[in-house]
């Protein structure tokens, strides 16, 4: 959920890379992120040219073998249908290049692009934080045009995926990639053309890391997903927290029942602020 | 023309694959006596390329099979039919023969696949067709599209629905078919 922790320099020890990794390739797999579930290389799908995320979900050594590899099985196995939908719905998500479940681990389309989180932090850091007591200007203001924009895109690629009965499960700002916009792609609703500063927060928004989704058509599940990524912003972008509001209000024209999602978001924040009080 | 070597990422150099592409192949009813009678000179993949899109969808089936070898999770009798069946999106093997194999026929335009040194003469001498690049330029004039999108579900699907223009349609139908392949039997 948090920053993917930079993997210890043991991590090749600790326990070897799936099989598949030890054939030859053009270049060899470079380990991106080391989870507590597994892990997420970059590494190429049958041609050089074609770079591909490999997940991996190792053997747990604690528990007994068959159920173990039948578990594996099972997750990325969902993960994998949960991709399939979202993709033919025209949900933005990594298409699926090849896997195999019982070797635990699955190849998807590499996402060019850094995690949102990335493009909004860099954002930030770019800009001076505003003066503690002052007025925002007129031209403050406008200086939020392009996250607001971000925020939008955002709203709108949550909005497809609920749409689609697909709840996320782990929204944060790290899994979801900003991919630039090929040559000649249309730049969707993107404003302040020329800005330099602003191209940080341009290209599409992708949406990755479906190890914890699930398929459900309830506003509850659809709200807590929201209530997730609200948290998780507010605590990743404290400085940014109020623009959180752009994406809802995005996300309320995506699909007939996101106005009655946004209600029931109302009662997952209330409930959650109850369980805070309560410690 | 000849016999193309194919090289895939993570597969190890000792197994060797070599493929063709023949065009109008006028014996494809021989061909396919040979596979019943399980004639041993005739251990190819021998793929109907009216239900292909390109090379990167035939390299996944390849793919596939070959990664099945090398696990030993083979489900069929060998890799050569393990192609056949992982261009399906079941694992229903009649079923994967019917739609990407030999029908007599119906057959026109034929890949062969073989997972070992491959003898160029012995095909020409018994595939009766115009050898042809196996390239996606080659491969796209003897693709059936409305067969595609029956064996991949293709029909109806929003994503290439919303699609204007017919390259990135196509592009987009190559990539769902082949997770539809990475998918198969799930
Ligand atoms: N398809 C992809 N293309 C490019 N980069 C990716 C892709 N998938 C993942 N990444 C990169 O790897 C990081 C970790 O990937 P992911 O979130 O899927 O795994 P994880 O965080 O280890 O899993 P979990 O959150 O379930 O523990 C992402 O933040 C992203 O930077
Ligand atoms: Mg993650």
């Amino acid at each position: 959920m948090a920053a993917p922790a930079a993997a210890p320099a043991d991590a090749q020890s600790q326990f070897p890379p799936p099989k598949v990794l030890t054939y030859p390739a053009a270049a060899p797999p470079s380990l991106i992120t080391q989870g507590a579930e597994g892990r997420l290389y970059k590494t190429t799908h049958l041609l050089p040219d074609r770079p591909c995320a490999l997940k991996y979900r190792p053997p747990k050594p604690y528990r007994h073998p068959i159920l173990d590899a039948r578990l594996t099985k099972a997750r990325l196995s969902a993960e994998a249908k949960v991709l399939d939908r979202c993709r033919r719905e025209g949900v933005p998500v990594p298409a699926v290049y090849a896997m195999d479940p019982a070797a635990g681990w699955m190849m998807m389309e590499w996402i060019e692009g850094i995690p949102v989180r990335a493009a909004i932090n860099e954002w930030l850091g770019a800009r001076r934080p505003p003066e503690e007591g002052a007025e925002p200007s007129a031209e403050a203001a406008d200086d939020g045009a392009p996250l607001a924009d971000l925020m939008r895109r955002i709203g709108i690629a949550m909005g497809a995926l609920h749409r689609t009965g697909v709840v996320h499960g782990d929204l944060t700002t790290s899994n979801m990639m900003l991919r630039p916009r090929g040559e000649g792609q249309a730049v969707n609703g993107c404003v302040g053309g020329g800005d330099d500063k602003a191209k940080v927060l341009e290209g599409e928004v992708v949406l990755i890391d479906f190890g914890l989704a699930t398929q459900s058509m309830s506003d509850e599940d659809r709200a807590v997903d929201l209530y997730v990524l609200e948290r998780a912003f507010a605590s990743t972008h404290p400085r940014a927290e109020r623009l959180f509001a752009t994406v809802l209000e995005s996300y309320k024209d995506t699909f007939k029942k996101a106005p009655s999602v946004l209600v029931k978001l109302e009662d997952v924040r209330m409930r959650g602020r109850k369980r805070s009080m309560l410690g | 023309m000849a016999l193309e070597r194919l090289q895939l990422e993570h597969i190890p150099p000792a197994y060797q694959v070599y493929a063709a592409f023949f065009r109008d192949v006028a014996n494809t009813d021989f061909l396919q006596a040979q596979l019943l009678a399980r004639n041993s000179e005739f251990e190819y993949a021998f793929v109907d390329a009216s239900s292909v899109i390109s090379r990167l969808h035939l390299l996944s089936a390849v793919y596939s099979a070959l990664n099945a070898l090398l696990d030993g999770t083979l489900r069929t009798p060998n890799v050569h039919s393990e192609i056949v069946v992982s261009l399906n999106v079941n694992n229903n093997i009649a079923d994967a023969y019917r739609r990407w194999g030999i029908t007599p026929g119906k057959t026109k335009d034929l890949i062969v696949v073989k997972t070992q040194e491959t003898i160029w003469a012995h095909l020409t001498e018994h595939v009766h067709g115009t050898p042809a690049p196996l390239t996606d330029v080659e491969l796209a004039l003897a693709t059936d599209w409305p067969k595609i999108r029956k064996y991949y579900r293709l029909n109806g699907v929003p994503a290439l629905e919303r699609l204007a223009d017919e390259g990135a349609r196509r592009k987009e139908g190559e990539r769902l078919a082949i997770m539809g392949m990475a998918l198969r039997g799930l």
